[in-house]
Parts: structure tokens; sequence; C-alpha cells
């Protein structure tokens, strides 16, 4: 009962892990473009749930839309201003130009914010449900089911949709998909955007059961990369398993390893991932 | 002209290499210590980072080894400190043959964000093993016993030796800029698979080069933490470390002999002082400025500095060319 228990709890948390890292992995499938900073959006999003409920008392009805706009926002400034101009530049600019950003936005927030932990109220979404023997509380139970909603979301608009055809056709041939009218530019943005957002919601999730504070955002980084190698680079249903896996990973090797040994085991899996298989495992060599 | 200014330039340097002895100031001396340290491990960097244009996030493991191997051989073995440092060394080409070999086929923002979890990785185990002093770290003597010790009172002494090391480094690196290495390194930088086709021997050579690199990166996590006296997990493996380097060497100018030198003295004396004005939090703001820089520089001119000098910026554009 007791690994039923430690499976459920592991997969509420990687669909969340699954929506985060999703952003990610359509960042890089449209423009080969890591985003460093991409745990440090998740860390901004927790803050603005927090600073949403605190200051004006809304709740994560109104404050996860917010989180979601706020950091939509953020994505596609950071696109027109950062990323547009880098992006067929040197290698080095490429990824110096998001890792820059990692650092600014952590220590602003720092700065701005202070390294105290803080957390919204337990109870915020309170109540656990019994099922069949296995306990779900129901913020994480709201957590996880939004995202694994919305991450199949995702997958649907870039597949079944107009817009995510246009989007698929930059990703495989930006002059060609210039050629027949489609706008990159504005649909990199959207990606940013769409890649932020989602963060932005992962965030604000998170947030109702996890502390916030400037140093969260380097763990959600490497965990956003776990999940999109471990999916294969550019491929969203592969976030979503890779992310469902590594929730139960952690879940699983927190119990017998101990909390602190967690992070160890996904990081180690991550290290020994791109050295036998970097294409993942649903991604094409 | 072209004389000199070589010739302004090289008395410019004098000037500043000798400045601390003249100062009487013992915080101006230590800065000029940190700032000619900080200027070998972002070279030892440049080595990788710069001239192979593999950017590493993950020098930190190399730095921490390095300051780890040194008070190791202090508090476990009685030996002074810098008689770790060999130990150190060793240990980052052990290091290097075990990361290099598979990260290597990895190219791009792949090695980086390799590079990035290796690091996580070594924090997160070294805090959690008691043997090396856990999340708590290790000290140095507290008293010289002896000269080999290396305890001075005084900043000058440790000035002299990094200086004796920063030089040793940068007539490599400039050695190896004129040889075929250098060409090598500056090939695979600018395009891997082009050199691949050229018949270069890419991996061999970036594992050449990681050699130096983490050699002279883990030298000086020695000599710092025999300046210091003291390194826990963050000071030697933490994430910032490695962001010294890197920001320090792309300011300067990445895959430029004097970039990485040129960067640490703009940047140590201004994260001192701020330090000493802001107290602990000040470290915050230095790093929130860091961030600007670095995605200034990636911005406008990723070439740092140096591009900015004429003469630099022809001779890169002809290797491009």
């Amino acid at each position: 009962m007791i690994l039923l228990q430690l499976a459920a709890d592991g997969l509420l948390l990687g669909a969340v892990y699954a929506l985060f890292s999703s952003g990610l992995t359509l960042i890089w499938g449209m423009m080969n473009v890591i985003n460093f900073a991409h745990g440090d959006f998740v860390m901004l999003a927790m803050y603005v749930a927090f600073f949403a409920f605190t200051l004006l008392k809304i709740g994560p009805i109104f404050f996860v839309p917010l989180a979601a706009v706020a950091l939509f926002c953020l994505g596609v400034l950071v696109y027109v201003a950062l990323v547009r101009h880098v992006m067929r530049g040197p290698m080095l600019a490429q990824i110096l130009s998001t890792f820059g950003l990692a650092l600014f936005l952590r220590y602003a927030a720092l700065w701005a914010f202070s390294a105290n932990f803080v957390s919204l109220p337990d109870n915020l979404v309170g109540g656990v449900y019994q099922l069949g023997g296995i306990r779900l509380s129901a913020s994480h139970l709201l957590a996880g089911g939004m995202a694994l909603v919305l991450t199949l979301g995702m997958h649907l608009l870039l597949t079944r949709t107009d817009l995510g055809s246009r989007m698929l056709a930059v990703s495989e041939d930006r002059v060609a998909a210039a050629l027949v009218g489609i706008r990159a530019e504005r649909m990199q943005a959207l990606a940013w955007g769409l890649g932020a957002a989602a963060t932005g919601v992962a965030g604000g999730l998170i947030a109702l059961f996890f502390y916030v504070s400037p140093e969260v955002g380097n763990a959600f980084t490497l965990l956003a990369f776990v999940t999109v190698c471990l999916g294969g680079f550019g491929s969203v249903p592969g976030a979503l398993i890779a992310g469902l896996l590594i929730g139960v990973i952690e879940s699983f090797s927190a119990y017998w390893l101990g909390p602190a040994t967690k992070d160890v085991i996904v990081f180690a899996l991550f290290v020994v991932l791109l050295w036998v298989r970097p294409q993942g495992l649903l991604g094409r060599a | 002209m072209r004389f000199s200014l070589r010739r302004a330039l090289i008395a410019i340097a004098l000037l500043l290499a000798i400045a601390p002895v003249l100062t009487q100031d013992a915080f101006y001396q230590r800065i000029a210590a940190l700032v000619v340290l900080a200027a070998i491990s972002a070279s030892a960097w440049n080595v990788i980072g710069g001239y192979a244009g593999q950017v590493s996030f993950g020098h930190s493991v190399y730095f921490g080894i390095g300051g780890y191997a040194a008070l190791l051989a202090f508090t476990k073995l009685g030996l002074p400190p810098i008689a770790g440092a060999p130990l150190g060394i060793l240990a980052s080409f052990v290091l290097s043959a075990i990361v290099g070999l598979p990260s290597f086929r990895l190219r791009g923002h792949y090695f980086s964000m390799a590079t990035i979890a290796i690091a996580a990785l070594a924090e997160l185990l070294v805090t959690n093993w008691g043997y090396v002093g856990g999340a708590i770290g290790l000290m140095g003597p507290a008293t010289p016993r002896s000269p080999a010790d290396l305890l001075f009172r005084s900043p000058l002494p440790y000035y002299a030796i990094f200086l004796v090391v920063l030089a040793a480094l940068l007539i490599l690196t400039w050695r190896m800029e004129r040889s075929r290495m250098g060409f090598y390194l500056r090939a695979i930088g600018s395009g891997e698979p082009a050199a691949e086709s050229l018949g270069v021997p890419v991996r061999r050579y970036k594992l050449y080069a990681l050699f130096i690199s983490g050699a002279f990166t883990a030298l000086a996590g020695s000599l710092y933490a025999v300046m210091i006296g003291f390194i826990d997990p963050d000071s030697g493996f933490g994430i910032l470390v490695s962001v010294n380097m890197v920001v320090m060497a792309a300011l300067g100018g990445a895959g430029t002999l004097f970039g990485p030198l040129v960067g640490a003295i703009i940047l140590v004396p201004l994260e001192e002082t701020t330090n000493a004005m802001l107290g602990g939090g000040g470290t915050g703001a230095a790093y929130v400025a860091y961030g600007v820089i670095i995605m200034l520089i990636a911005r406008f001119s990723p070439g740092g500095l140096a591009q900015f000098v004429p003469r630099i910026a022809a001779r890169k554009t002809e290797r491009a060319a």
C-alpha cells in the first residue's frame, strides 16, 4: 500500500514537472535554444502567487492565471529583448544570455524578497481524500490534475490547431515558413510566451504546497533539464511521460534513501542519460 | 604607433603588478591577491570555455577538488595544506578523464547543461559526506607550524605566489595559442562538425584542453584554501564559483590571452568594495550586476571588451575568415 501511496504522490508532483518542462521543450523544439533561467521562471511565478495571495487577498482560482499571464509577458519580453538577438549568434552568446538572465532573476529576487523561506497557508486548498487506502491531499490533486490537463492541452494545441501547425512549420524550416506567409518572429515570441506561461501555471500550483525562496529555481531548472532530456528534446508527450516518471523516481528514492538524496538520484540520472542516450526515450537520434 | 601602444600597455601592466608592494594598505593588497587568484581560475576556464568554445558551468568542481585536497592533506594527514595541491591536480586529471570523455560527445547547449548538473551533483555529494566535513567544511591550520604552512599575516606573499602561477599559466596559454593545439581548439570553438571534417581530432584535443583547464583550476582552488584557511561546499563547489570564472573571462574576452585577467581586474575590486560597503547583502547585489553584465555581453559584444581593441578584434575576424 505504501508503494501505491508513493507512486500516487510521485505522479501528481511529476505532472507539475511535466508542465513546466513542456515549456522548456517547446522553446528548444522551436529554436534550439535552452532556457537556463527556466527554473527561475517557476520561482518568479511562485512569488507572484505568494504576493497575489498576501497582498491582493486572491485565491488560487485567480492567482494561477495571474501568474500565467505575468510569465507569458516575461517570456515574450525575454525573447524580444534578448533571445531574438543572440539565437543566430555565436554559441557562447546563446548559452550566456539565458544563464545571465537566471543569475539576474535569482539574485534580484534575493535582494527584493530576502533569502527567507515563505509559503502559502497549508489549508488554502484544504482537505484530504481517501481513495482505497491512499491519502491524497486536495492541493496535490488540484496541482497534478491541472498540470496533466494543461500539458495535454499544450500537446493538442501544437498538433491539432492551425496555430500549432504554424509554430511547427517555423520549427521545421523558418525560411520556408516565411515564404508561405507565416511570421516566424511572431511564432517564436509566442513559443517563449507559452513556454513561460507553462512555468507560470506550474509555479502557481507548486506554491500551494511548496515553500518559496529565491534559490528554488536552480533545482527546478535541473529538473526541467532531466525531464526534457529523458523525454527527448522538443517532444511534449515525451516531457509528460518523463515528468511523471521522474516524479515517481523522486518519491521512491526520497522514501528509500532519505529526502537529501532524491536530488542526487535525479541529477545522476541526468548525467548518465546524457552519456548513453542524449536523444531521450522518445527522441530520434 | 602599434609599438608605443604595446609599450604603454606593458608599462601599465608592470605598474599594476608592483602597485600592491608600494601601498601599505592591507585591504588593497588583499584585493590585489584576490584579483590574481581569480585571474588564474578564469584564465584556466578560458582554455576550454574560451578557445575551445565549450562553455562549462561546472568548473567549480575542479576548484572545490583543489581546495578540499589542500585542507584534507592538513586535517587528515597533518601535512602543510599546499602539499594537497598535487593531489588535487591528480584528482582533476581523473575527473577530466571520467567526465570529459562521455560529456564531450555533447556539444553546445548539451555540454553546458551536463556541466551544471555535474556541479550540482558534486555539491550535494560533498554536503552529505561527513568524512570531508559535510555542510560545515574544513579548516586550515590556525597558526603556522612551519614556513611550509604558507600562513602569512600580510597578503603580499600570497600575491607573489599567485602571480608566479598566473604567469606560468599565461605563458603556457600563449604558447598553446601559437601551436597546432591552439589552431585545433579555435577550429573546434568556431564549429565542431567543420573542424572534425577537416581532420581535427576533436575529442582528443578537447580532452587535452580540459586537462590543462581543470589542473590549473584545481591549483587555484588549493591556493584559495591555503590563503583563506577554510573551505565549505558553497565556497568550493557552489555554482557562483563557476559564475565568477565565466563572467570574468567573458567580460575581458573569452578566447583571448589577457581577457580573463582584464575581467578579474575590473570585477574583483568591484565585488570586494560592494561587499565591504553593503556587508553580507552585498553578495546579492554583485551577482545581480553580474547577471546584467553577462546578458549585455551576450547581446551586444560576445567577444567581451577585447572586441573593442581593434587589433585583437581584427585578428579574431582573420581567424574566422
